[in-house]
């Protein structure tokens, strides 16, 4: 799910202190109006949302909230205790960035030239990007990766004349154990 | 068993053994109103939405049971998000219903329509759109267990018309589902053993008392614990009456108006053992010089308290009717002798209060009246168990200064939002939900005439509360404020003595109305109000317009800079 604009920054400006921020995975019931409660917690206790996506999860009276939270608005501690108050909130982690995986998407229509259209094919392809679109002079590029990726590819695009941009804000799940044979979540499986 | 969605809810609130709902019918909650004439549950039919809330939580505050109230759609929905505000900020289990435009015609601006789900999310505990009759009783059921469980607080049943006219099968959920919802009820023992061992070595500890003690029921928990340490206590503005104002152990009301000893005593103690108070900044003044030498204890079922504002040494989460006992026991284990080790701590305390005692001065020639002389007088003339329920200002300062609260649940008023207007409404509902107690109402005149209209419904349904107005003619606190931080310069707080007559308000309104303007005439229409039990009574007290509410610590300032009044003066 995509989310608007203002709350997902349009261009990032290559270096944007991920120091900062803190990634907070929300599982919550998949109920009608838990994305109001959160976004009007967060606003209602002055705290602010760099980025969020929402989808279902693979059991689907869940959803799973991606919230990148603007931690120098408010102590982490009291934003995730505030967050646990919401009845239809199950679980709440914090993702730590050394120890997750985390990917973000991006789309972006740049207007090419002749000269140009070549050298943006090219940049995609260093980034293992895709061509989505192809217009007369125009290119809608897609690029998967993790947020810093992003954000250097986004400089380099910049370049050229940018129609717009759309980043999705990231998802991220904890990194898998290496050190055991790992196993296969129970579909079933109910939050603890 | 088919039932209609209205009927389902009336038979789940009975379920649930609701006796009495406060409420005001209206187009989308009519068919509601139609099996409840068939209920044996109690309809109190207020004259205004916000009076309804203020009375259920009037009536939550003296029975511990949640407050029901129920209104219709957009502007009565509206109307009662103060009280449920008010609930949410003082903890008071409420369960209001609010009647909805049919589902087909949500989102269409339709007559009467509001968002109120979307309204009440940030002032409720949580809230429900009901979009199907068969969720009735599923949602009734967690609706009263999420508002009197973990820290109780007000929620809502937003019920669409159309959904009440559906017909549904009853059934009555054996349990309830919320896996998200699981509050902690037994405090972490490894925790309590701490908090134990910072007791038991400390040498001016203060037992911060707040609402919570009384919405966990832990009063006795609490006497126990503070008489086996011989530990000192404050009682916040939400929590007089948790701990006896008679036993010797207590200090009293902290905070902006508290007195002087009960706010030095926490400024100089080395240990708050906060139970149930959340360090609101009423209490604490300026915060980063509050308590500056203590180590705080903190014991909430809320987590979220843990931290918010002060950083708790050993942060407890649990049921304090839990936590006390387990606490207590924990000390008694160390074997310390704790009340011998604070022997000067007491004897500190004991001189700062024969030093610094609230006081008031009556003229002899009875006039003008002071404020604090009719609170005390209502009180001496009053059953020792007298609940006791007031608005919001001056009135409501001195009447929590100036009575003395030895009972649990007998005092009632808004403490966190503040919300002038309240005693009247609360009174009703509390004098519902005790009629054997005398229920006294000590209002200001500018908060009796935001929701006097209740007085109505007082005299129609036969709850004789008694009003005493303390009318000083002003805004009271606020003028205070000018006079003391804006030179004098009196912006819009002037009311009038007499516009509107009291007396004859009262009188229409189907009360006795009585004024009173020396003191000499208190005694004698105390006496009569006392004597009057088949309807309200108000008294309109002509007090002293000038009279100002102390010691005070101005906003923004720290505790140690309280301002203390003119006769406590003469005495440092």
């Amino acid at each position: 799910m995509t989310f608007s604009a203002s709350v997902v920054p349009m261009g990032g400006n290559g270096a944007n202190g991920a120091a900062k921020h803190h990634v907070l995975s929300v599982l919550v019931e998949n109920k009608s109006g838990v994305l109001a409660r959160i976004a009007q917690l967060f606003s209602r206790r002055g705290y602010n949302i760099y980025s969020l996506s929402v989808a279902p999860t693979e059991d689907d009276r869940f959803s799973r909230v991606t919230i990148v939270v603007d931690v120098e608005s408010a102590p982490l501690e009291q934003i995730t205790k505030q967050l646990h108050k919401l009845i239809n909130v199950l679980k709440i982690s914090e993702i730590n960035a050394s120890q997750a995986v985390e990917y973000e998407l991006l789309l972006g229509s740049i207007s090419t030239s002749s000269e140009s259209r070549s050298e943006i094919i090219e940049l995609v392809r260093i980034f293992d990007g895709k061509i989505v679109d192809v217009g007369f002079d125009k290119l809608t590029v897609m690029l998967a990766g993790s947020p810093k990726t992003l954000d250097d590819f986004e400089a380099l695009l910049a370049m050229y004349p940018i129609v717009e941009i759309q980043r999705t804000g990231r998802v991220a799940l904890q990194k898998l154990d290496r050190s055991a044979p790992t196993r296969a979540r129970s579909k079933s499986g109910k939050a603890s | 068993m088919q039932l209609t969605g209205a009927q389902a809810l009336i038979k789940s609130l009975e379920m649930e053994q609701v006796e009495v709902i406060f409420g005001l019918p209206g187009g989308a909650i009519l068919p509601v109103y139609d099996p409840l004439l068939d209920s044996t549950i109690r309809h109190i039919l207020v004259r205004h939405e916000q009076g309804a809330g203020h009375a259920a939580e009037g009536y939550a505050h003296v029975t511990g049971r949640p407050g029901v109230a129920m209104v219709t759609s957009g502007p009565a929905a509206t109307n009662i998000v103060t009280a449920l505000a008010d609930a949410y900020m003082d903890s008071i289990p409420l369960v209001v219903i609010t009647g909805q435009v049919g589902t087909t015609l949500i989102g269409t601006d339709a007559f009467q329509e509001a968002d109120t789900t979307g309204i009440t999310m940030s002032v409720t505990k949580h809230n429900w759109l009901v979009t199907d009759a068969s969720q009735i009783p599923t949602v009734v059921r967690e609706a009263f267990h999420v508002a009197t469980t973990g820290r109780p607080g007000p929620v809502l049943i937003d019920l669409p018309k159309d959904v009440s006219n559906q017909l549904m099968e009853w059934y009555w959920p054996e349990s309830v589902d919320l896996p998200g919802y699981k509050p902690t009820l037994k405090g972490h023992p490894k925790m309590i053993q701490e908090a134990a061992k910072l007791i038991s070595k400390a040498l001016r500890p203060v037992l911060y008392v707040g609402g919570g003690v009384l919405r966990a029921d832990a009063t006795k928990e609490l006497l126990t614990l503070a008489e086996h340490c011989g530990i000192p206590v404050v009682t916040t503005l939400m929590a007089r009456g948790a701990f006896p104002d008679e036993n010797p152990l207590c200090l009293g009301m902290p905070g902006m108006h508290g007195n002087y000893t009960a706010v030095t005593s926490m400024q100089k103690s080395d240990l708050l053992i906060t139970l149930g108070a959340r360090f609101d900044d009423r209490v604490t003044g300026n915060v980063a010089g509050f308590a500056p030498y203590a180590k705080v204890i903190h014991v909430d079922i809320d987590p979220a308290e843990l931290g918010k504002i002060r950083n708790p040494d050993v942060p407890i989460v649990g049921d304090l009717k839990l936590v006390i006992p387990e606490l207590t026991k924990e000390i008694k284990k160390l074997k310390v002798d704790i009340k011998a080790q604070l022997e000067p701590w007491i004897a500190e305390l004991a001189t700062w209060r024969e030093k610094f005692p609230l006081t008031y001065q009556q003229d002899p020639s009875g006039r003008p009246l002071k404020p604090q002389y009719v609170i005390e007088r209502l009180r001496q003339m009053a059953p020792p168990d007298t609940i006791v329920v007031s608005g919001v200002g001056q009135h409501q300062m001195w009447a929590s200064q100036f009575w003395k609260f030895n009972h649990p649940n007998t005092w009632v008023n808004s403490g966190g939002l503040g919300t002038m207007g309240f005693a009247v409404p609360a009174a009703l509902g509390a004098k519902v939900g005790r009629p054997d107690k005398v229920v006294w109402a000590i209002d200001g005149d500018g908060c009796f005439q935001m929701t006097a209209q209740e007085l109505v419904t007082a005299t129609a349904e036969r709850i004789p509360i008694k009003v005493a107005i303390l009318n000083n003619a002003y805004l009271g606190m606020v003028r205070q404020w000018q006079e003391m931080f804006y030179d004098q310069r009196y912006s819009e707080v002037y009311l009038s003595p007499d516009l509107p007559d009291y007396v004859k308000w009262a009188e229409a309104m189907g009360c006795v109305g009585i004024r009173v303007d020396s003191a000499d005439e208190v005694q004698v229409a105390i006496e009569k109000a006392n004597s009057i039990n088949d309807r309200p009574v108000v008294i309109d007290f002509r007090t002293d317009t000038w009279e100002k509410v102390f010691p005070m610590v101005p906003a923004g300032k720290t505790n140690d800079e309280i301002v203390i009044g003119p006769q406590e003066m003469e005495n440092k």
